[in-house]
């Protein structure tokens, strides 16, 4: 058993594209749930939009591959007002409600026969992100120090990726330290109080839910572009609930907190992968576990990290412990 | 605060002469209340045919638990819809105007349970109320020089709000780590930062101890003495005797007694609503509580 390599699995999982990806939408949901107290249940249907806009574009229409991608980020607007102009001025649940819906029924109309001839139904669509992978500076082969190492395509969706993430958390970081966050934030803690004091709270949770879904399609998009294809089953509710572990992990209604709840989720999910399945090679677990289970019990382990996480450290990694232990009335 | 005269002092003194009888017109109202009315299915919570509330006074509302004050302040407030009903706040129109707009106009309310930010510090508390904030907008949030000179002044006023309700040692700490009195406080300096012009305080002595409901009365009449106009709900007989230039007592959802506080104590319909018709209240020398606050509370 080579535990080296294991090991360089782990790591190159996390900072490979993915965790990338997972945390721009983590940073969106971060937005919503973390600094607005917004119970977004459907951030996986911005991903979504995000990526057939790029797709649909590209691939139907012709367009250029950047146009696509403000598609993308326009149909997030769209959707974030369709499912805020209902449901904002009601009570929390609504939106949490109608957000898990949308999600499931996006991803069926996308799937749809009657929408084939735009998304490709079920066969998706591929090959339009061409370019993308036309600017990479990086000359074909592997990069990397022992057993981590990435190649030239993967390279490249990285360091767009991060370049991203540092972005997006620095304008979210920008808004939040403002009065404009400050709004937000007393939206979470008690949207009456806010209205006293002369905040028109439905417009700032109409303003985070756009802003939060826009970064997820920015993520939606980059997923697109990173495997050159979509496919509307990759975007299943599941997803948003690992966004939300990602969240959790990391800590809430803290810049960072996407960032390394992304990194270490994917270290976990990567690393015991590679772990289990040269156990399970090697003959650890005789007739118990094969192959076949490894996928479902690295999120069994994922489940469990969290489960300590919440007796051990209840706000996050970063999450300040303080701050659950107030009274908040 | 018992021993004060009953009678209106200098600041009432526009409502000399105004007789007591509910729905009475008042020299200068700042509220009028037209025919405002609040049904839960079959049961008439609010139904007020008229009320005025005279600028520049502290009015209290009254009367037994359930009787709609709270409702009354919803109401008006933007923060309930009458099922009928118009009133007008400085002459403005005001039914169907959403809360936070009657707020920036200048009519600021605080809640029977406090409604403290906890994860925000006392400091940022206080800085959200102040209206007209530049960096409250998407765009200019962004680049702080736009917004970091008003929020150099936003702060300088909260500071002083904090110095003056006893609050500056605990500027940066979550508000939620704060007393039951120590939120009633913040609220009130909270409320303070939108400029109100009229004041409504739903029961802020609630869960106070009795040291710091002086502290609190003192805070509301010199708010009064700067030409605020101020609504109180309460139910402490003392406080409402004491600091009131006006009374409107409330029962089952009607307004059935306005006078001055000496007026209110020999009110036959306030004796009744409070105790039934066969009771009398003591003397004004040793004046009770008769409603026990028995609504759930805001302890410390």
């Amino acid at each position: 058993m080579d535990f080296l390599s294991i090991l360089g699995n782990g790591v190159r999982g996390m900072f490979g594209p993915e965790a990338a990806i997972y945390a721009i939408a983590a940073i969106g949901l971060n937005v919503h749930f973390g600094y607005t107290g917004l119970l977004n249940f459907g951030q996986v249907a911005f991903m979504l939009v995000g990526a057939y806009g790029v797709a649909v574009s590209v691939a139907t229409f012709g367009w250029s591959l950047w146009v696509g991608v403000l598609v993308g980020l326009g149909c997030a607007v769209v959707l974030a007002l369709i499912l805020g102009i209902p449901t904002l001025r009601l009570r929390g649940d609504y939106l949490a409600i109608a957000t898990i819906a949308a999600g499931e029924i996006l991803r069926y109309f996308y799937r749809s026969a009657y929408a084939e001839p735009l998304t490709g139904g079920v066969y998706g669509l591929r090959q339009f992100a061409d370019p993308f992978f036309e600017l990479n500076p990086f000359p074909p082969g592997r990069y990397g120090i022992g057993p981590i190492d990435f190649d030239s395509r993967s390279l490249w969706v990285m360091t767009v990726g991060w370049i991203l993430v540092v972005l997006i958390s620095l304008l979210v970081f920008l808004l939040v330290r403002s009065p404009w966050g400050r709004v937000l934030r007393a939206v979470r803690e008690d949207e009456l109080a806010a209205r006293s004091l002369g905040k028109n709270v439905y417009s700032f949770k109409m303003q985070s839910l756009v802003l939060g879904g826009v970064i997820g399609a920015v993520g939606g998009a980059l997923l697109a572009i990173n495997v050159q294809s979509v496919q509307p089953d990759s975007y299943n509710p599941v997803t948003t609930f690992y966004l939300y572990a990602i969240l959790i992990l990391g800590g809430a209604g803290t810049i960072f907190g996407p960032i390394i709840g992304s990194i270490i989720f994917w270290f976990i999910v990567t690393f015991f992968d590679a772990f289990l399945r040269s156990a399970v090679g090697a003959g650890w677990f005789g007739d118990l576990i094969d192959g076949a289970d490894v996928g479902a019990i690295r999120f069994v382990l994922v489940g469990l990290g969290l489960m300590l996480l919440m007796a051990f450290r209840p706000a996050g990694i970063l999450g300040d412990p303080k701050e659950l232990r107030l009274d908040v009335r | 605060m018992s021993a004060e005269p009953a009678a209106p002092g200098p600041a009432g003194a526009g409502l000399a002469g105004v007789r007591p009888e509910p729905g009475v017109a008042k020299p200068d109202p700042i509220l009028v209340v037209d025919g405002v009315a609040r049904y839960f299915g079959g049961l008439r919570a609010v139904d007020v045919d008229h009320l005025e509330v005279q600028r520049g006074t502290i009015t209290s509302l009254i009367g037994p638990n359930g009787a709609g004050k709270s409702t009354f302040f919803n109401l008006v407030t933007g923060f309930d819809k009458p099922n009928q009903g118009r009133w007008t706040f400085e002459g403005q129109q005001l039914a169907g105007v959403p809360a936070y707009r009657i707020a920036r106009r200048g009519m600021v309310r605080t809640f029977q349970l406090t409604k403290t930010l906890g994860r925000l510090t006392t400091i940022e508390n206080v800085k959200l109320g102040a209206t007209g904030q530049r960096g409250e907008h998407f765009l200019p949030a962004i680049f702080r020089p736009s917004w970091a000179h008003q929020e150099r002044e936003i702060e300088a006023r909260a500071d002083e709000l904090l110095e003056r309700f006893n609050l500056a040692h605990m500027r940066n700490e979550f508000a939620g780590t704060m007393s039951g009195g120590q939120r009633k406080l913040l609220e009130m300096a909270r409320a303070l930062m939108v400029h109100p012009r009229l004041l409504m305080l739903d029961e802020p002595m609630a869960g106070v101890n009795p040291a710091l409901t002086q502290s609190l009365l003192g805070h509301i009449t010199a708010l009064r003495d700067d030409g605020m106009t101020i609504i109180l709900v309460e139910h402490d007989m003392d406080v409402v005797m004491g600091v009131s230039d006006w009374v409107a007592c409330f029962a089952e959802g009607r307004l059935i007694a306005e006078g001055t506080p000496r007026d209110i104590r020999a009110n036959k319909a306030v004796i009744d609503a409070y105790l039934g018709s066969s009771r009398a209240l003591p003397e004004e020398t040793a004046p009770v509580d008769p409603a026990q606050p028995d609504e759930v509370e805001d302890t410390p």
